[in-house]
């Protein structure tokens, strides 16, 4: 049954990012030229909800759906990783015009050729696995 | 129904996805995409040759159907739930796109110039979808997670580590646009 409920996320999640264009090359150029609100109200009024709604989990110490008290983990304190790593994930969004959310729900859009973006996030994902220990983190 | 059919506003939008990322912690899960790129490098063996990728890929499994479902969501919003795909950016942007040899701004979803068909033929073409690829692949695990990670589960818990990334994807996006992209196209 749980896994029902998350394929039913994901198929939810997908039709969101493709009907409200973030999954459009288009909407991340317009974006990055300051042209648009579009991109910037999608993202600032997820996170306005975002933010309440964790503080409101937080204060009360909500339980999960199996009973669970909800904890979320703090991320780990650094700013090379995130800095330099940043850097290179948003050269990649910007050229290929997907990040890693949409490019399943454009593959299943039809856009075979999103395929190749994906095998070669998932090669990217590799080399950096190869390279780890030598990268500042 | 007509409502569905065209755009959905940022501000419907925006408030789904917090949707999505709620109803992930209450499955008690975190919304974050990248990392699947990592578990499905070990599930085809990388844990052989780095320790990162030496995890139980199987704790994942919800994660994998997750972007299954996305999979699905496109296929459907696609064809159910599309009058017309074409994405209808500022026409400023458009004129811009068009002297960089854009000739489909504004009138198609994805740029034909880069994924149609034709273009998987084009050495330019695949070379950039091969390397933004990589860049993504690579970047989102260096800065331990993409925009879904960071930008939204991570600033939603006030998280500096996702702030510091989000102003790294913002700094990578403009040199790439305003730099880059002239020397490119």
């Amino acid at each position: 049954m749980r896994i029902l409920g998350y394929l039913f996320i994901g198929i939810f999640f997908g039709i969101v990012m493709f009907k409200s264009e973030a999954a459009s090359w288009f909407r991340i150029y317009e974006m990055f030229r300051f042209e648009s609100f579009h991109m910037y109200g999608i993202i600032g009024s997820a996170l306005i909800i975002g933010v309440i709604g964790i503080q409101i989990i937080k204060r009360n110490k909500l339980k999960d759906f199996q009973g669970e008290t909800i904890h979320i983990a703090d991320k780990n304190k650094s700013f090379s990783r995130y800095m330099y790593g940043g850097i290179i994930f948003g050269l990649g969004w910007a050229l290929a015009g997907a990040c890693p959310g949409p490019i399943y729900t454009l593959i299943g859009a039809g856009y075979v050729s999103v395929i190749v973006v994906f095998l070669a996030a998932v090669f990217g994902t590799f080399v950096y696995g190869l390279l780890k220990d030598k990268l500042p983190h | 129904m007509e409502n569905i059919l065209q755009p959905w506003p940022w501000y419907v939008a925006g408030p789904l996805i917090a949707v999505v990322m709620f109803l992930l912690i209450f499955m008690g899960r975190q919304f974050g995409m990248s990392s699947n790129l990592r578990t499905i490098c070990t599930m085809c063996g990388a844990d052989k040759t780095s320790g990162f990728f030496d995890f139980d890929w199987k704790a994942q499994r919800w994660n994998l159907v997750v972007i299954l479902g996305a999979v699905l969501g496109g296929f459907i919003a696609m064809n159910f739930l599309t009058a017309d795909p074409a994405v209808a950016i500022n026409p400023e942007t458009v004129s811009h796109l068009n002297e960089l040899g854009f000739e489909s701004a504004g009138k198609a979803y994805l740029p034909d110039e880069l994924y149609s068909l034709e273009a998987l033929t084009d050495f330019k073409a695949l070379s950039i979808l091969i390397i933004g690829g990589i860049l993504i692949g690579f970047g989102a695990r260096w800065a331990g997670g993409c925009t879904s990670g960071h930008a939204i589960s991570g600033l939603s818990n006030l998280q500096l580590p996702s702030l510091i990334a989000v102003i790294g994807f913002f700094v990578g996006g403009l040199l790439m646009i305003h730099l880059l992209f002239p020397l490119i196209f």
